[in-house]
């Protein structure tokens, strides 16, 4: 599949052919690192090693033995998302621009469809925005915001023929995109049989809107009311939930924005019974905790609401950069989504008006450096998985995104383990006026950031091309999800016991009330002899007096039913 | 109490046979008379009610003074007669039981008691009496259905019939709590009704059923209560109570709840999460019904499965041509159990209300239980004799009418190691009690469903080998020991039902269901000897260890030696107060700790982007909120799509940030609320 790749990128219009050599970096992918040389032309690595022979007139940036990483994959974010009427501040211009100053080359944005309009035409929406604005190149994963037959032609065609292989559902959002238990069912059916990947936002949404209509009758407003209403359970409860249904229907689940400890270990949990689950931790997640919401300053509070919400536990982050280390969990987003103060403000009365969401993408990096591979939990393979080789796995995009090796794109960054900056929203890309990591310190950043072959971060200035990003078509059928999931389809084939007819009595029944709902149009057209001669042996109906009944009243057993005895109801 | 130990221990390293509390030693028994006791009897041998009674510290008055007082003023015919008529009246407060302790403690009794009283008492002797908390020899006086003493070396007064137990165990009568004589099916009913079953329940060692009343889901739950109580009445051997099942969650309901709680003496009911359109509930309505109970101080029985699942898998399994008593397991995988069990628990924390788990049939079920427990959620698991004794790998049988026999909801998990780690469980504490969801069809009935296992009856046997395959599976193991064996069929049901101590505890002033357990008593289940009435027997062939020897229901010798001597109709309804303990006394504290506050702000006067009125948005919760502030709209879009050129190279590049993007002063003035920073 390499090949067929490269030979797939040797078409690319020669307006990307810049030619660059990387000279003593030491390459890191998620399975080793290693000294060598880099030679990128049109777009593409085209040789990996030491003492490449190169064209002339190559641009040569010298890493002096800084790790050379593959660019990292923001597999999560919603960049001009609309809201009513209003649309998130950072567009796929700005949240791109953001993206490659924090070392990320690629994003995966969500296309949000309003419940009950069209797959597609979202979808085109959607495209159509990014492929006017966006910086670096992009994928695209579709909110499944509504069930029934048409959505379920719009996927087929999205998998089939446009490039999408990972549609999110909602098990949150009562009223509006929130899917029932059957529909969760029916939707993973189906994905698993077209070989998509199940992308969930677990909460429990019923309880949810129970407990607002709760806070706000005992006078709770702020922004408090908001991770109030949504406590750390109900969110661990609806990934227990998913994670049932998914391995019912044999489908590859993705748990989208990990917040809590409690979700995270039923996510670890199902991995080690094998269920094939990916959980997704945000940079918000990873990087502060909810004890924000808590804020004098509503504003600030306000800028920290989003769903599922971040916890007032303060050990979260740190226990969810434990998980990312050992693997349990897999992927890391942002699920940036900016709004300014006035926007959230919208719910300045009421906390579940507040617009949701939080920035991220700028920083998830260097957060998931500072907190897990300088504390020691992470060395420096993983970190390179987390942020990006996964990630590319898991849509399908592996080896041609996520890892540094010849025939693949050349996004890649050169990273500085001994960067240190100070998170503020002065600074920082994003157009939001508050930054929820705002005053922490990180250390590792990117020094240099190719993008496409070319060159978008370097001395830190920033040199960007809204439009140059590309659609990456994902393929279904990822085989870091799928191929476990095909040995078990061949296995869980269920058999019936072949058994003769039962031809025993039957009790009389009528289904007028009480029966059970399903399929009971089958029930049984027996034929009236076998009941009759039940009925003449037998008696059932009446309790015994019980004046004749001895301790055991023998006489109510079939010793030799009606009919002579049938050996396939005879107990013995 | 001290010395009384030291007897035990000294009594326990002798070998069974001489360790009885008959000994030649100092406590020579001198009679004088009726009840005359011997040296040192009240020492503080018995049990002090009063210590148990919850609630009721402090209030112990000393043994000897009020003896004393109560001899030198009173006549013991004349009490006993007050006692009597005491006992009879349905109001059975503490402070008779208190009274009854007192009386019995008189060593001075009149010569001859009339004749009259003596078919009701009785005294065991040399057994040794063993509570959930610990076991210590003694002999138990019993009169009039109620224990009276407690306490070594009791002498018989003549006329009394006594009953040598031989240094045997006697441990209270057991307590099972789920079963369903009367559970309607289409047409039909369970074979074994409230007689048959409560004869199977005597037979098997167990002195009280807790069934569950059944309503349609459209019918009424009162009338179905009194139906059920009326068929009790009239057929049930031994004392019942009775859970009540929710079936439909409305507003009718809930008066006929707060009814039954207050005027009836039912304090649990039933919740499903499965049987899709029939009883199963949304969250939305769990909640609303978790909520309210809890307020009523129920216990919330839960049937955990999820119905929506299940009903899936039925029609897929059904649409691949299975349908025999197989697809019922492949229909219902014990994931769907933990799942629901997971998602009850998570009400069940949000509301702050008890939840009880009826059926735990799977390892993985019970494993979130035990979990959920670590976590400090207030929740109780019950598994049956059937998940306890059995597997699910009869589903799979080539005979259709005994794969039938085992079809129940949750199905017994095919996977045979289920019920060595229930018993783990069962054993630590992490699982609580022991039912037996008895509900015994015959096979033309399991034949409804012969075409279809979703017709299939639910429902499998049990309540005959509960306690015996307890003993069996955990006791005769070593995994559990006699004490916790007695708190898990007994004790825990009575206390989480608030039924202590008045069932549950061999102790003075509670209730004479007794039993004499047998520990090496080896048989052989089978169809053919068992009490219920179905033709198939799902322990069939199995052999268990310990049964009951004898058993007292209500101080009547009910079964003695393998023969069942039953009266239909004696068994009275066990009214149930709200609030047990066991299960609210942590809810009420955390009712407490657990206030939510806002944050007490000031107004924030910032900017507010003005919304256009959209017809459909989110949340349903009262919106009509949404600030109408009368701002000039949005002065912070113009200003940023002004001088953001979004297409092709950007002119500001080198510029590192932007500051106009930002609102640095809000139009408005800056206040202290919204600045940033």
């Amino acid at each position: 599949s390499l090949l067929h790749s490269v030979q797939l990128h040797l078409t690319i219009p020669l307006e990307f052919s810049d030619r660059l050599l990387i000279k003593g970096g030491r390459i890191v992918n998620d399975d080793q690192s290693f000294n060598a040389d880099i030679y990128m032309e049109d777009g593409l690595i085209k040789q990996i090693g030491d003492n490449l022979i190169v064209p002339g007139g190559v641009k040569t940036i010298e890493a002096n033995g800084k790790m050379v990483i593959p660019g990292g994959i923001d597999i999560h974010t919603r960049f001009q998302k609309p809201y009513r009427g209003t649309t998130s501040l950072d567009d796929f211009a700005q949240g791109t621009k953001s993206a490659l100053a924090g070392g990320t080359t690629m994003i995966v944005d969500h296309v949000f469809p309003v419940p009950g309009s069209s797959l597609m035409e979202a979808y085109d929406q959607w495209k159509q925005w990014a492929d006017e604005k966006a910086c670096c190149d992009y994928s695209l994963h579709v909110d499944i915001t509504h069930w029934d037959d048409t959505v379920k032609q719009e996927v087929d065609h999205l998998v089939k023929e446009k490039g999408v292989n990972s549609f999110q559902v909602y098990m949150a959002y009562e009223d509006y995109c929130q899917m029932t238990n059957s529909e969760l069912y029916e939707i993973f059916t189906f994905l698993a049989e077209r070989g998509g990947i199940a992308q969930i936002h677990a909460e429990n949404g019923e309880i949810i809107s129970k407990e607002q209509s709760r806070m706000l009758q005992i006078g709770i407003t702020g922004p408090e009311g908001h991770v109030l209403s949504r406590p750390e359970e109900l969110e661990a409860e609806a990934v227990f939930r998913a994670v049932t249904i998914a391995s019912q229907t044999n489908c590859p689940l993705y748990v989208t924005r990990v917040m809590s400890k409690s979700a995270a270990d039923i996510i670890s949990q199902a991995r080690k019974k094998g269920n094939v689950v990916f959980g997704e931790p945000i940079a918000a997640s990873l990087g502060t905790d909810g004890t924000h919401y808590w804020s004098k300053n509503w504003a600030k509070a306000a800028y920290f609401v989003t769903s599922p919400p971040l916890s007032p536990d303060p050990t979260t982050p740190d226990y969810l950069n434990t998980l990312l280390a050992s693997g349990d969990l897999s992927v890391t987003g942002s699920a940036h989504c900016t709004f300014s103060v006035a926007q959230k403000a919208i719910g300045k009365d009421d906390f579940t008006q507040i617009p949701e969401g939080v920035n991220g993408v700028e920083e998830r990096m260097s957060l998931i450096w500072d907190k897990a591979v300088t504390t020691g939990k992470m060395d420096e393979n993983m970190f390179v998985a987390v942020t990006s080789t996964n990630a590319a796995k898991i849509l399908n995009l592996y080896p041609r995104k996520g890892r540094i090796a010849v025939g693949s794109d050349a996004d890649l960054v050169i990273w500085d383990t001994d960067a240190v900056r100070t998170i503020t929203a002065k600074t920082h890309q994003s157009a939001a006026e508050y930054n929820i990591f705002e005053g922490m310190e990180l250390r590792g950043a990117p020094q240099v950031v190719i993008c496409q072959g070319k060159i978008v971060l370097e001395d830190g200035n920033l040199h960007v091309t809204s439009g140059v990003g590309r659609f990456i078509p994902c393929s279904p059928y990822p085989d870091f999800a799928y191929k476990r999931i095909k040995a078990r389809k061949q296995l869980a084939v269920l058999r019936a016991v072949p058994r003769g007819m039962y031809d025993g009595p039957v009790s009389e029944f009528s289904l007028s009330r009480g029966g059970t709902p399903s399929a009971s149009a089958r029930t049984s057209p027996t034929k009236q002899p076998v009941r009759n001669l039940h009925q003449s042996g037998f008696s059932l109906a009446g309790p015994p007096t019980p004046e004749d009944l001895p301790i055991r009243p023998a006489g109510r057993r079939i010793v030799v039913p009606p009919g002579g005895r049938s050996n396939i109801t005879s107990l013995s | 109490m001290s010395d009384c130990r030291r007897q035990w221990n000294r009594e326990d390293e002798l070998p069974v046979y001489l360790a009885g509390p008959i000994s030649s030693g100092p406590n020579q028994r001198k009679s004088y008379g009726m009840f005359s006791s011997v040296e040192g009897a009240f020492d503080s041998k018995t049990i002090d009610f009063d210590s148990y009674a919850v609630g009721r510290k402090g209030s112990r008055t000393p043994r000897s003074r009020s003896r004393e007082r109560i001899l030198d003023s009173a006549d013991g015919a004349c009490l006993e007669s007050v006692i009597r008529g005491m006992t009879a009246s349905p109001i059975r407060g503490l402070w008779i039981a208190k009274q009854i302790m007192q009386y019995a403690k008189m060593s001075v009794l009149p010569p001859c008691a009339p004749p009259l009283l003596q078919d009701g008492r009785l005294l065991i002797k040399g057994g040794r009496v063993v509570n959930d908390d610990q076991s210590f020899y003694a002999d138990v006086f019993i009169e009039d259905g109620l224990i009276m003493q407690v306490g070594e070396n009791l002498v018989a007064p003549a006329g009394v019939k006594v009953i040598e137990a031989n240094g045997r165990m006697i441990i209270p009568g057991g307590i099972d709590v789920n079963t369903c004589l009367m559970k309607p099916y289409l047409d039909t009913q369970p074979v074994d009704d409230f007689l048959q079953g409560t004869k199977a329940a005597l037979a098997g060692g167990t002195t009280m059923i807790i069934d569950h009343v059944t309503p349609q889901p459209e019918g009424s739950l009162l009338e179905a209560f009194e139906r059920w109580q009326e068929a009790a009445d009239k057929k049930a051997c031994c004392d019942y109570s009775l859970h009540v099942d929710i079936p439909k969650w409305n507003e009718t309901v809930k008066d006929e709840l707060e009814m039954l709680v207050q005027d009836k003496g039912v304090n649990s009911f039933q919740v499903f999460m499965a049987y899709n359109d029939l009883y199963q509930m949304t969250d939305s309505e769990l909640y609303a019904a978790l909520s309210f109970l809890k307020e009523l101080g129920a216990v919330v029985l839960v049937h955990a499965e999820n119905g929506d699942l299940v009903a899936k898998e039925q029609r897929k399994i059904l649409g691949m041509g299975i349908t025999g008593p197989e697809g019922h397991p492949l229909s219902h995988p014990e994931e769907l159990e933990a799942e629901a069990v997971f998602r009850a628990i998570t009400l069940g924390n949000r509301v702050n209300c008890p939840v009880y788990i009826t059926k735990v049939m799977s390892k993985s079920a019970a494993d979130t239980i035990a979990q959920a427990r670590r976590k400090g959620s207030v929740v109780f698991g019950e598994p049956i004799t059937a998940s306890l004794a059995t597997d699910g790998s009869h589903y799979w049988s080539k005979n259709w009418a005994k794969a039938a026999a085992y079809v129940t909801s949750p199905p017994l998990s095919p996977d045979p190691t289920t019920l060595d780690h229930l018993h783990t469980l069962l054993a630590c504490g992490d699982l609580q009690v022991v039912g037996s969801s008895h509900c015994a069809y015959s096979t033309s009935q399991k034949a409804i469903g012969r075409d279809d296992f979703t017709l299939i009856p639910e429902g499998v046997n049990g309540v005959e080998e509960r306690m015996g395959f307890v003993w069996d599976k955990a006791v005769a193991m070593g995994k559990m020991d006699e004490n916790q064996f007695v708190a898990v069929t007994s004790t825990n049901a009575a206390k989480i039902f608030n039924l202590y101590p008045r069932k549950g505890r061999i102790a003075a002033g509670s209730d004479a269901d007794i039993v004499i357990w047998d520990p090496d008593s080896v048989k052989t289940i089978t169809a053919k000897l068992q009490q219920s009435a179905a033709e198939y027997n799902i322990f069939e062939g199995l052999e268990c260890r310990g049964g009951p020897a004898l058993v007292l229901s209500q101080g009547q010798i009910v079964y003695e030696g393998g023969k069942l001597q039953v009266q239909q109709g004696t068994g009275r309804f066990i009214p149930r107060k709200p609030f047990p303990d066991f299960a609210y006394q942590r809810v009420k504290f955390r009712n407490q700790v657990k206030n939510s506050q806002g944050v007490t702000r000031g107004m924030y006067d910032g900017p507010v982007y003005e919304v256009p009125s959209m017809p459909k948005y989110i949340t349903p919760s009262p919106s009509a909120k949404t600030s109408p502030t009368s701002h000039q709209p949005p002065p912070i879009r113009n200003l940023h799509q002004s001088n953001f050129s979004l297409s092709g190279a950007q002119i500001d590049d080198n510029v590192p940030r932007r500051s106009g993007h930002r609102i640095v002063a809000p139009p408005g003035g800056r206040s202290n609320i919204t600045s940033l920073g």
